[in-house]
C-alpha cells in the first residue's frame, strides 16, 4: 500500500479522504456554532463538552489537525506536480470554454482558507490551549466565576468589523472551494455517475448553505451586541 | 474570408520556438481547418519559406493525428470533432486565430505543431491489450454472454482514438481520460478481467512515469474529447486501481 499512496491515483484517494473528513467536521462545527444564535446556554454546554471530553481532545482533535495539514500539504504537492507536467504554457488558453473557474483555482481558494485558518487558530485555538493546558484551567468558567466563558469569548471576537470582514471573505472562498470540491471528492473516490446529478445538486447546496450559515453567525453576533 | 494566423514555429526539439504571424486570403468557409493550413503552406512554399509542419493522416476523424491547439482549445472551438473535421465556418472574416502544438511535458515538440505522443504508446504497451493464449480449450468469444449495458460501455470506451486532446486541454496535462478509457474498455468485458489487476497497475505506473499530471476533475477533457469519452471512465479506473492494490 506504500506504493499506492505514491501513485497519482493513490494521492487522489488520499486527498478525497481528507476532504470527506474535513467536510464532515465542518458540518459538526456548524451544528455547534449555530446554537450560539438560538441559545447561549446550549452553546456553552456543547463547547464545554467538546473542549473537555477526552475522546474529542485526544483522539478527534489530533486526527483533525493531521487531516487539515495532510490536505493542504498534499494540495501543494499536487499543484507543484501538475505545474511541472506542463513546462511551456499556452500563449492562448480558453479554460472557461471547458471547465469552471472554481475547478481551475482550487489552490487559490485553498490558500485563502489556509490564511483564514491561521487567523482562526490565533483567535480561538491557541487561547483555548493556553487556558486549558498551560494555565491548567479546565473549568470553562469566566474569570469572575460567573458562568461559562465560551459564549462571552465568541461574542467578544465578533466586535471588530475587520475580523468579521475577514471571516465573511474566508467563507466565500470556502464556498468556492467546495462548489467544485464536494463532487470532485466523490469522483476521485471512484463514485459512479449514476446518481451524479443528485449528488452535484446536493454538493452545491452544501457548498452554499454551510458557508452562508457561518457568515450568518458572524454577522448575527456583530450586529446584536 | 481573410484571416490572420498566429502560429507556433519551432525548427526542432532543441531550438527555442516563437509565435509567428501569417495572413491567408480567400479561405472558403467550406474548407476544413487542415485545408486552410494547406493553403498557407502552398503560399509559404511558393515564397521559398519553410512550410508549417503539422500531423495528419486520415482526415476523417478516426486516426487522432491532427493535434492542434486552436484559439485556446484542443481541436478548436467546435465540439466532438478533431482538427481535420473542424470547418472554417466556425470562424469569421477578419479573425485572428492562434495555433499552438499540444503542450505537455510528456508530449515534447518535434517540430512546429508536431508533438511526440509515443508516451501514449508506452502506456498501451504496459497493459492495453489481452493475451489471447491458445491453450487448446479457448472459448468462442460469441459463446460468452455479455450484458448489453457492459458491451455498450466497453464500446464507448473503445472509441478513444488516442489523440491526446484530453492531455492538451487539462490544466494539469493529465492523461487520466485516455488511460481511464483504455482500462475500462477491457475491465468491462470477461476477456479483459483475466489480466485486470496487472493491467491497471502497470498502465497507471507507466502513466506516472511519463510525467503526466494528476486529475483535478475539472472535466475539461470530457468536453474537448472528440469522441465524447466520459469522466465515468476515470472513476472506473480509480476503482479498478484501488481494488487491484487491495487484492495484493
Ligand atoms: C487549509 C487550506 C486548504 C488548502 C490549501 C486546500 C487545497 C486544496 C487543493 C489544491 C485541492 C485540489 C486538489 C486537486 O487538484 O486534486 C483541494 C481539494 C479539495 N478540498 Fe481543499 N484545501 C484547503 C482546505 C479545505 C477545507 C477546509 C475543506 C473542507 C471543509 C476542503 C475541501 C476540499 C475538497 C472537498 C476537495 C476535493 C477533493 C478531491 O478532488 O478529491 N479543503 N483542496
Ligand atoms: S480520451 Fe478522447 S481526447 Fe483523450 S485521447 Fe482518447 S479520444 Fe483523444
Ligand atoms: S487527421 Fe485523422 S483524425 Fe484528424
Amino acid at each position: 500500500m506504500g506504493r499506492f499512496f505514491k501513485s497519482s491515483i493513490g494521492r487522489k484517494y488520499a486527498m478525497a479522504l481528507s476532504a470527506f473528513f474535513l467536510m464532515f467536521f465542518l458540518l459538526q462545527h456548524f451544528a455547534i456554532n449555530i446554537l450560539s444564535v438560538f441559545s447561549p446556554d446550549a452553546f456553552n454546554e456543547a463547547s464545554h463538552f467538546m473542549g473537555t471530553f477526552w475522546a474529542v481532545q485526544y483522539v478527534l482533535q489530533p486526527i483533525l489537525i493531521f487531516g487539515v495539514v495532510y490536505h493542504f500539504v498534499m494540495g501543494f504537492i499536487l499543484e507543484a506536480k501538475n505545474r511541472g507536467a506542463r513546462v511551456k504554457k499556452y500563449a492562448k488558453n480558453n479554460g472557461a470554454a471547458n471547465s469552471s473557474w472554481m475547478s481551475r483555482n482550487m489552490i487559490y481558494s485553498g490558500l485563502a482558507i489556509l490564511a483564514f485558518l491561521v487567523l482562526h487558530f490565533i483567535d480561538f485555538w491557541i487561547p483555548e490551549i493556553n487556558t486549558k493546558y498551560i494555565q491548567g484551567d479546565m473549568s470553562g468558567l469566566l474569570g469572575d466565576g460567573d458562568g461559562f466563558r465560551y459564549y462571552e469569548e465568541l461574542v467578544h471576537k465578533f466586535v471588530n468589523p475587520l475580523r468579521v470582514g475577514a471571516y465573511v471573505a474566508a467563507f466565500i472562498f470556502l464556498s468556492l472551494h467546495l462548489m467544485h470540491g464536494f463532487s470532485s471528492a466523490f469522483q476521485s473516490a471512484g463514485a459512479t455517475s449514476m446518481r451524479k446529478e443528485k449528488l452535484q445538486l446536493f454538493g452545491k447546496a452544501y457548498a452554499i448553505l454551510i458557508p452562508l450559515g457561518f457568515i450568518f453567525i458572524a454577522l448575527f453576533h456583530h450586529f446584536n451586541h | 474570408m481573410n484571416l490572420t494566423l498566429k502560429i507556433w514555429r519551432q525548427p526542432n526539439a532543441q531550438t527555442k520556438g516563437k509565435m509567428v504571424d501569417y495572413k491567408v486570403t480567400e479561405i472558403s468557409e467550406h474548407m476544413s481547418f487542415l485545408e486552410m493550413m494547406d493553403v498557407l503552406n502552398e503560399q509559404l512554399i511558393n515564397k521559398g519559406e519553410e512550410p508549417v509542419a503539422f500531423d495528419h493522416d486520415c482526415r476523417e476523424g478516426i486516426c487522432g493525428m491532427c493535434s492542434m491547439f486552436i484559439n485556446g482549445e484542443a481541436h478548436g472551438p467546435d465540439r466532438g470533432v478533431t482538427t481535420c473535421q473542424l470547418h472554417m465556418r466556425m470562424f469569421k472574416d477578419g479573425d485572428t486565430i492562434t495555433i499552438e502544438p499540444f503542450r505537455a511535458k510528456a508530449f515534447p515538440v518535434i517540430k512546429d505543431l508536431v508533438v511526440d505522443r509515443s508516451s501514449f504508446d508506452r502506456i498501451q504497451h504496459a497493459g492495453g491489450y489481452i493475451s489471447v493464449n491458445t491453450s487448446g480449450n479457448t472459448q468462442d468469444a460469441n459463446a460468452i454472454p455479455i450484458s448489453k449495458h457492459a458491451a455498450d460501455e466497453a464500446m464507448d470506451a473503445a472509441t478513444c482514438i488516442g489523440c491526446g486532446a484530453c492531455v492538451a486541454s487539462c490544466k494539469n496535462a493529465s492523461a487520466m481520460l485516455f488511460v481511464g478509457a483504455k482500462v475500462s474498455q477491457y475491465a468491462l468485458l470477461p476477456q479483459g478481467r483475466i489480466e485486470a489487476v496487472d493491467r491497471v497497475k502497470n498502465m497507471v505506473a507507466q502513466m506516472d512515469l511519463e510525467g503526466f499530471g494528476n486529475c483535478s476533475n475539472t472535466g475539461a477533457c470530457e468536453i474537448e474529447c472528440p469522441k465524447g469519452i466520459s469522466l465515468e471512465n476515470i472513476a472506473r479506473m480509480n476503482r479498478e486501481y484501488l481494488m487491484a492494490n487491495v487484492k495484493d
